[in-house]
């Protein structure tokens, strides 16, 4: 175990030297007006030199990449430029981190609740009633995009009315928690449609195996089965995944973020983008690619702890 | 020699009760033979699925529709901006009606018109996305999964591209190319072929070595009818299923774009367009019909597509036929 986590571990770490370089060279090739703040057309081309000069960019690619890298080391990710002026990005995302992670773990909580029993709801009756119901939801959400039927929830659930009062308003207020529903809901209908979808299947599939019916005939009732075989079987491929988005959750949801008006990260990176804040970009595809790896390298050993095969046999990534 | 072994070699040499047959190869045939045919099978199973077969028939026309759709008798141009004769102000924000079968927008373009210039812009993006996704797919992932030397570092290079989330990846992209129709294409083209070629490689890996695979190896089966009898009816259920799931993914993925600032220009309609421009009159419910008219035809499109890419892929799965 111990040899198989260390081996996990350096290869993520060569995995995040090799992505953290990548990023770094193709921010290279971001537009240059991301560098220059508000005014960018009223500067003389050399005091624009001597901005870029400030921020080292006129140095060869190789020594852009060592400072860059020992400013990381130190744990700095570099100031806003237009965002928020000579504000550290470490600072601005601390305030917006909480309510992305809160809703995010809400909502893998809800959908993986609501996912896991709708798929084996579904799985029990299968080819009857409620399964096809089920399954034109799982149809309608994975196919429709996300955006079409977020809009119309914002805009149709916000206007029920009761007793003249609407009963969600349409913003977002940390002191209502009322406002707090609908976003959560919005969040989770997706991760519930992939949870339902992913269980069926995998119950459908497993009820069919040698090892069911063998319990099966040992006179083991189904609810034994249910708990102790399918369900502890079905956690080992969900170990994989669980750590990624929980780690990812602080990337917020840019739809429902700027639909509701959560001042949370998912809108920042578009925002950064359209206001071409180069230093911010650069620092948060930084922190979303970095978790990324993290999270598929605890899953692995999540993964590792729950199913005693996986150690022993090589790893083969691309599975 | 047990007594029991040599009643067994006497009787076998016993030439009335143990002969060669005649070689027949009608007789050998007609063990092995089975009407089994697959595409008739896949045809067969797809026939039965009455969901599938009307939403055929709807994207048939629909795709139809959109392409013919400007040569038909009384079409307004989609960009043009129809002025009130009378009084010589754009005819904004007018209701759907017997000139303008789904209004117009805010500045007095013609709803319906535009609707299906968006229709057929993003079904193009769709499919040029998802024919590119396929080819490059497959061709990466069968070297991938044939060449044994080069899969550990094609699995490498997958896991370090396959740890950026694709959203952030088609950001970058649409940042640093600046959006364009060409960006878009290239865009979604730069991230969608990965999946399809780590599928592709899986499949031919695992297939690659089955008993029945090897069987008909050993039983000295051309390479060319293994390829085409064993491996390919795996892989053209998933090719037709890809190109059919990546049009309502390659919409998506345009919706979001467009609604994040980084979409088509505003003046290529397109149904992310259409969907961006309907979001910001939506506050007013007079005006929602610009938000409704184009939703409902992206959904019906996404999910048709979705629906036949599924109904497809469960017809082609040879475990499906009986």
């Amino acid at each position: 175990m111990l040899k198989y986590s260390i081996k996990r571990l350096l290869q993520s770490l060569v995995t995040v030297f090799i992505v953290i370089t990548l990023v770094f060279l193709l921010m290279r090739l971001l537009p240059e007006e991301g560098y220059f703040g508000d005014g960018y057309d009223k500067l003389t081309p050399e005091q624009r030199e001597n901005i870029l000069r400030k921020f080292g960019l006129l140095d060869p690619w190789y020594i852009q990449l060592r400072n860059f890298y020992s400013s990381l080391l130190k744990g700095d990710l570099g100031k806003s430029i237009i965002y928020r002026p000579d504000v550290p990005v470490i600072d601005i995302i601390k305030l917006k981190i909480p309510f992305s992670a809160a809703f995010g773990l809400a909502a893998i909580c809800v959908s993986l609740f609501f996912g896991l029993t709708m798929g084996i709801h579904m799985a029990r009756n299968k080819g009857r009633f409620w399964d096809k119901v089920w399954s034109s939801y799982v149809v309608f959400i994975n196919a429709v995009p996300a955006a079409v039927y977020l809009l119309f929830i914002q805009l149709y659930i916000t206007g029920l009315k009761f007793r003249g009062r609407s009963i969600f308003p349409m913003l977002f207020n940390r002191h209502d928690p009322r406002s707090w529903i609908l976003p959560l809901i919005s969040m989770s209908l997706g991760g519930i449609a992939g949870y339902a979808l992913w269980m069926r299947r995998y119950m459908v599939d497993q009820l069919n195996q040698d090892y069911i019916r063998l319990a099966r005939a040992k006179g083991m009732s189904d609810k034994q089965i249910m708990v102790k075989h399918v369900m502890r079987n079905a956690f080992v491929p969900m170990a994989q995944y669980l750590p990624a988005s929980v780690l990812l959750t602080i990337s917020g949801s840019i739809y429902i973020e700027s639909l509701y008006s959560i001042p949370g990260m998912g809108g920042l990176l578009v925002d950064v983008i359209q206001r071409q804040d180069n230093v911010m970009v650069q620092a948060l595809v930084l922190i979303y690619s970095t978790l990324g790896i993290w999270g598929l390298f605890l899953g692995d050993i999540l993964m590792a702890i729950f199913d005693p095969r996986i150690r022993l046999e090589k790893r083969e990534g691309a599975r | 020699m047990s007594q029991k072994e040599q009643q067994v070699i006497q009787a076998i040499e016993d030439e009335a009760l143990f002969t060669f047959a005649e070689y027949d190869p009608e007789a050998a045939e007609r063990v092995g033979y089975s009407d089994y045919s697959y595409w008739g099978s896949t045809l067969k199973i797809f026939l039965k699925n009455k969901t599938a077969i009307f939403l055929l028939a709807l994207m048939a026309s629909l795709i139809l529709f959109t392409t013919i759709q400007p040569y038909l008798p009384n079409q307004k141009s989609p960009t043009k901006i129809h002025v009130d004769p009378a009084t010589g102000h754009p005819l904004r924000n007018q209701k759907p009606s017997n000139e303008y079968w789904f209004g117009t927008n805010v500045i007095g373009q013609d709803l319906w018109a535009r609707i299906w210039s968006g229709t057929r812009t993003s079904l193009l993006i769709a499919i040029i996305v998802g024919i590119w996704e396929v080819g490059f797919g497959i061709f990466i992932g069968a070297v991938w999964g044939y060449v044994r030397q080069i899969d550990a570092f094609m699995t490498e290079a997958y896991n370090v591209i396959n740890n950026v989330p694709t959203t952030i990846l088609l950001m970058l992209l649409a940042y640093i190319l600046r959006p364009s129709f060409r960006t878009m294409v290239i865009a979604m083209c730069a991230t969608g072929w990965l999946g399809m070629a780590r599928f592709v490689r899986n499949q031919i890996v695992i297939i690659r070595d089955r008993e029945y695979n090897l069987a008909s190896r050993c039983l000295g089966t051309p390479t060319s009818r293994i390829i085409t009898k064993n491996l390919l009816p795996y892989l053209v259920s998933v090719i037709v299923m890809r190109i059919a799931l990546s049009i309502p993914g390659t919409i998506g993925w345009e919706v979001f774009l467009t609604y994040i600032g980084l979409g088509l220009p505003i003046d290529t309609p397109s149904l992310g367009n259409l969907l961006n421009e309907g979001r910001q009159v939506m506050m007013a419910p007079a005006l929602r019909y610009q938000l409704v008219f184009p939703a409902v035809v992206l959904s019906v499109i996404t999910i048709s597509f979705y629906v036949l890419g599924n109904a497809f892929a469960d017809a082609s799965d040879p475990r499906n036929h009986y």
